[in-house]
């Protein structure tokens, strides 16, 4: 079973600042996403939001078509875990965390639980406040894997992990989505390690939607544009113009849209080399600027 | 595997032509799953459908219901034929280019192909 989600003109605000503005997105149900933005451009407000941890105030929120603010049977189904906390509460032990889940979700797997537990060794005796921070990460992405939610959302939820358990969570997540498809939505800023795991990519900025799309169709619209500087500065007049380098006579410019082929020929033409940009890249030229 | 070159549904899509082409892969010969292809290089199972898609779309590639996918009888012949084609004007056309800019004659580039032959029939 997979949830999709339908956000209308939602914006959050706290004081001061805009945490979440005007954003329209929609997201259809049963896709691995990847949520990308720069710290404090309002990814976890927005799961948080998705998640009915707080009431909407302006715009609005669907999942699977229902409104999930104070609506026990469809929240049961959402689960979020955050960097810090919620699935993880302080003074509790491991146990309890698991034995919670089993409680509180209806499609927990005890089985999986237990392999995820073992795959990460986490100390099951212990209380989470004697965790480390990896073995914190890795209760969430337990918590969060097994509880086989329909709309399973994990923010940041590999911090603290070792390049080897970063490779086992993605290895796990992979192989149990696929036995059991569902919604998930991954939000991180580890972009080159996981963009191949994601079918599509949503990137905020200061609480604005800046692109959603098929991973590899975003990736492929960034292109860097390399030659001398007078004929890349010709050729890229009138392109949406993301960033440039400077190097002697040679000059590079990373434009963001569609080249069509009668553009690429005359790319060719004038000695210029076109070359894709990696998702990471792009990310970050779509995202400078002042941070929020 | 993959680098940022082209979409990775491509990549995949030109391996897999390349193991048919050495013989890695038979005729008839059954192909991984997306679900085992994607796992194997930690992509998603969408990305890897839409390789597999492209070369069904190519009939390099045939489908059997509720089995999986097998190579096509005829892909070989087809990829090397398409590949034999391409070849002049993928790989020799640009190496003469690239010869002229820097100023070797192409006669020494004869030469140094009669040379790889001699070594190749000795």
């Amino acid at each position: 079973m997979t949830f999709g989600i339908d956000i209308q003109n939602l914006t959050v605000r706290y004081p001061g600042v805009t945490a979440v503005d005007d954003l329209t997105l929609k997201l259809e149900g049963g896709k691995i996403y990847g949520l990308l933005g720069r710290n404090g451009s309002g990814k976890t407000t927005l799961l948080s939001q998705i998640a009915a941890f707080r009431r909407v105030t302006e715009g609005g929120i669907l999942v699977d078509g229902r409104v999930p603010f104070e609506n026990e049977e469809l929240t049961q189904e959402i689960c979020l875990v955050r960097e810090s906390g919620d699935t993880v509460v302080e003074g509790e032990s491991v146990k309890g965390i698991l034995r919670r889940g089993r409680r509180f979700r209806p499609r927990w797997d005890d089985d999986f639980a237990q392999r995820l537990i073992d795959l990460f060794q986490v100390p099951v005796n212990r209380g989470v406040t004697k965790l480390s921070r990896g073995q914190r990460s890795a209760l969430g992405i337990t918590a969060g894997l097994a509880s086989r939610a329909p709309l399973t959302m994990l923010d940041e939820s590999y911090l603290g992990l070792d390049a080897p358990s970063r490779y086992a969570f993605y290895d796990v997540l992979l192989e149990d989505y696929m036995e059991h498809p569902r919604t998930i939505i991954l939000s991180t800023h580890l972009i080159e390690e996981v963009s191949r795991l994601f079918e599509q990519v949503v990137i905020i900025d200061r609480g604005r939607l800046v692109a959603h799309d098929d991973t590899e169709t975003l990736r492929m619209r960034g292109a860097a544009v390399v030659g001398p500087a007078a004929a890349v500065d010709d050729f890229t007049t009138g392109m949406t113009v993301l960033g440039e380098q400077r190097l002697g006579g040679t000059k590079s410019v990373t434009v963001y849209g569609e080249i069509p082929a009668d553009a690429r020929a005359v790319a060719a033409d004038w000695g210029l080399e076109l070359s894709p940009v990696a998702l990471q890249d792009l990310f970050v030229h779509l995202t400078k600027g002042d941070p929020a | 595997m993959f680098d940022d070159r082209s979409p990775i549904y491509h990549q995949i899509a030109e391996s897999i032509k390349n193991d048919i082409l050495s013989g890695e892969l038979g005729a008839d010969e059954q192909v991984m799953s997306t679900n085992q292809y994607a796992a194997y290089y930690r992509i998603n199972p969408a990305t890897a459908a839409k390789g597999f898609q492209q070369l069904v779309d190519e009939g390099v590639l045939y489908k059997r219901r509720g089995i999986g996918m097998f190579v096509s009888a005829d892909a070989h012949d087809a990829l090397l034929a398409q590949r034999r084609e391409r070849f002049f004007a993928d790989i020799v056309e640009p190496m003469v280019a690239e010869a002229r800019v820097i100023g070797i004659p192409l006669d020494d580039i004869v030469a140094h192909i009669q040379t790889l032959k001699g070594r190749e029939s000795a």
